[in-house]
């Protein structure tokens, strides 16, 4: 099989170049995937760019990006296939006299009748596709059992027509908020990625890369403004894209020196609850000493 | 190379990491594709193929840490770097004798603690990571006083080498020195960063010491025994009563996702499950479009009903800890509950209710608890009986047939009376009593532990010493 990067740096490179800055793990996570072709489980709190990774991988590759948004409640016919009952329905309606009873069966059954849903369609795509399973942690437990066999075999067995393998393999993102553990059978079959807040360096080049015009000085003030408020113990941490918000919201305001009354006037930006902000506040303006 | 492998998954499983076969023939799978001397890459390989839980992967990195410590060709000791740190000591000391004139020649060995320190602040000031790294090298080489095969553990080294820095001073020198710099006063938003930012240079710094440390150690007794003796427990097995500082703090955050996880699985579980009894109304609203014919029987929506709770915990030092983590995890899932009270007592007793209510912040209530509440009769030594006494005297109406008791505390009761009957009156008017204990079970009843006479009269007496048996129990409760 051909492979799709050649080294880690490449798919560093890469990413940087449609403005994903990948650290060491995640590029070798996604080299891996490939080479060993096997999907990714991301994992990691929200607003980290778990859903991002998918997106800018398709991007660099040019593949199309089909998309499985989960749900609780979500069934074989709306991740995997459905038959089109209306289409089969005129098809018998249609001929109702001149085929034997044998040709009309086999018939209604055929691919023509197939309605394909993400799954499907991703592993039966004749151009390069990444699948991204979003949020997979929302279905229950008894429909992982679904991903299962796409995510080990790329296959989708139909009991009507038989088993249908994937013509390529495309590369398989699945992201997780953490909010359920997911099954030992799903984790098994999947790399593991992690995705935490990235570090000060790191976050400081989003902030470069994602927000137009910024100065070097503000940026860098942002990005340790952010990770001083992380070290609290807070409800919840400001995320990465709240981090570009904030860092937006300077640069509409014209600021470009942060000072704590401005910090102060504008957290609301950044953090979502009342009592967060009140204790971010009175940490960022009150003395050391 | 297979061998080392094998020995790795050997010791991730013995330090609790569940690692499957698969999971490991992928990892060789994996490694076969990465260039074998890019350190990071290969540790990842093995993290993304092995760890498939993001609390495990510090005790991953440890084992990693140890078995490939020695590998890799910056992180051999190679007294040879020695050369490049002199190197760089002397172009310092040029730079200094520009500035000030005065400066002392000679190699690192000469170097005082005074000039290792002045070093250090330099290359903390200004992040030169090669310099720190060089430093933590010779600190530990002159400070730790190792020698080999003496029975120690990695702790004590890592005292030695840090109370001959004095790293917290550093970090105040720190501060007066960039304000100096600057020349102007910075406001307090300005030093706040500033001060975050050392912390965390310091921080990574005491981290390359560690390192340093333990490579080392590997090297004098090979990775098998140290692996067995840096083994750091995952997040939920950390015992209560025994948490270092260090593992407190991942305790705490490691509290919150247990909860939502908690809250999600049990909310789904009350969703599911059974109907509730035939909705007549309903029924015969729909039977309408069916010519009233009742084709389409419709049910009432379930509401199971949430126990009231009261929680009955134990303060005093031993199980302090296990009490804060309960009633941060209880009040957590508040909204699992109909209703929530909280007693606290050492020997005498107090009810915090009202320091949860109208606040978010979980964390502050639990600091309110343990500064404000009144839970001194006597001496402040735990004692159960008096406790219980008045437990039952003041608040012994309020439990009902609604009400689940928890009683929290390892029953060292001093060898005062222990006035079992509370317990045994609470049993007969509430739903249910349980008994949580943060000790192993078999110190139960042994010195001054009467947890027995107690459990007699309750539902269950459990064990509760880490995270996971507690997640256990909770899930049960609600």
């Amino acid at each position: 099989m051909e492979h799709r990067f050649s080294s880690v740096q490449q798919v560093r490179d890469g990413l940087r170049n449609v403005n994903y800055l990948a650290d060491d793990g995640i590029a070798g996570v996604a080299f891996l995937a490939d080479r060993l072709a096997k999907p990714i489980l991301v994992e990691g709190p929200a607003g980290t760019g778990k859903t991002q990774l998918a997106k800018s991988v398709a991007d660099m590759l040019g593949a199309r990006l089909i998309r499985l948004q989960c749900y609780e409640g979500l069934d074989e016919s709306k991740a995997l296939y459905e038959w089109n009952y209306k289409k089969q329905l005129l098809r018998i309606q249609a001929d109702r006299n001149s085929d034997s009873w044998n040709e009309v069966h086999d018939d209604i059954f055929s691919k023509e009748f197939l309605l394909t849903r993400p799954l499907l369609e991703a592993i039966s795509a004749p151009d390069p596709v990444v699948l991204l399973i979003d949020e997979v942690d929302r279905v229950e437990v008894e429909t992982e059992a679904l991903l299962l066999e796409i995510l080990s075999e790329y296959q989708v067995s139909i009991p009507e027509l038989g088993t249908i393998t994937a013509t390529q393999i495309p590369m398989v993102f699945l992201t997780s908020n953490n909010t359920r553990e997911l099954s030992e059978a799903l984790k098994r079959r999947c790399l593991y990625l992690h995705v935490d807040y990235p570090s000060l360096e790191r976050e400081k080049e989003i902030v470069l890369a994602k927000v137009p015009d910024i100065t070097e000085h503000l940026a860098d003030q942002v990005a340790r403004i952010v990770r001083s408020i992380r070290m609290l113990d807070l409800k919840k941490s400001p995320s990465v894209s709240e981090t570009l918000d904030w860092a937006r919201t300077m640069m509409l305001l014209n600021i470009d020196s942060i000072d704590a009354q401005t910090a102060k006037e504008t957290l609301h930006v950044l953090l979502k609850y009342q009592s967060d902000i009140a204790k971010a506040s009175k940490e960022l303006s009150v003395d050391l000493v | 190379m297979l061998d080392l492998l094998s020995g790795f998954v050997q010791e991730l499983r013995n330090a609790g990491l569940p690692v499957s076969l698969t999971e490991n023939l992928d990892a060789m799978e994996a490694v076969r594709h990465i260039p074998l001397e890019d350190r990071d890459a290969f540790k990842y390989a093995l993290g993304a193929t092995m760890v498939k839980n993001s609390a495990h992967w510090r005790s991953f990195e440890t084992v990693f840490e140890v078995y490939f410590s020695l590998r890799g060709p910056e992180y051999k000791i190679v007294e040879g770097t020695e050369d490049e740190l002199e190197q760089m000591w002397r172009e310092m000391q040029e730079q200094m004798q520009q500035g000030e004139g005065k400066g002392s020649s000679g190699g690192m060995d000469s170097l005082t603690p005074e000039e290792i320190a002045q070093m250090l602040m330099k290359a903390l000031m200004n992040g030169d990571q090669a310099m720190m790294r060089a430093l933590a090298k010779q600190s530990v080489q002159r400070f730790a006083g190792m020698e080999p095969g003496r029975p120690v553990g990695g702790t004590y080294y890592l005292y030695r080498t840090l109370r001959n820095l004095d790293l917290d001073n550093m970090l105040q020198k720190l501060m007066e020195a960039s304000k100096q710099e600057t020349g102007s006063d910075l406001t307090a938003l300005e030093e706040r960063l500033e001060k975050d930012e050392y912390e965390s240079r310091i921080d990574s710094f005491k981290k390359e010491i560690e390192a340093e440390i333990r490579r080392r150690l590997v090297a004098d007794r090979g990775a098998e025994a140290m692996a067995k003796t840096l083994r750091k427990p995952l997040p939920e097995d950390v015992e209560f009563m025994h948490a270092s500082r260090d593992e407190m703090q991942l305790l705490k955050k490691s509290l919150y996702p247990l909860t939502r996880k908690l809250a999600a699985r049990l909310a789904r579980k009350r969703r599911h499950g059974r109907k509730g009894p035939l909705d007549f109304r309903n029924t015969v609203r729909h039977s309408l479009s069916y010519g009233g014919i009742p084709a389409e029987p419709k049910f009432k929506q379930p509401r199971p009903s949430k126990p009231e709770l009261m929680v009955v915990a134990d303060i005093s030092g031993s199980v302090a800890a296990f009490a804060r983590f309960t009633l941060m995890l209880v009040y957590a899932m508040q909204n699992q509950f109909s209703k929530v009270r909280s007693f606290v007592f050492i020997d005498g007793i107090d009810e915090v209710t009202e320091y949860f209510k109208g606040t978010e912040d979980i964390g502050e209530a639990i600091h309110r608890v343990n500064t404000e509440a009144d839970v001194v009769w006597v001496d402040g030594h735990s004692d159960y009986g008096h406790a219980f006494e008045v437990f039952w005297d003041r608040y012994g109406k309020s439990i009902g047939p609604k009400t689940t008791v928890l009683f929290l505390g390892d029953a060292r009761n001093n060898y005062h009376a222990s006035q079992a009957w509370v317990v045994q009156e609470v049993r007969k008017k509430a739903r249910q009593v349980y008994w949580l204990n943060p000790e192993p079970k078999s110190y139960w009843n042994t010195g001054d532990s009467i947890v027995g006479e107690y459990a007699g009269h309750t539902d269950g007496a459990y064990e509760c010493r880490n995270l996971r048996q507690l997640e256990a129990f909770v899930e049960k409760l609600a």
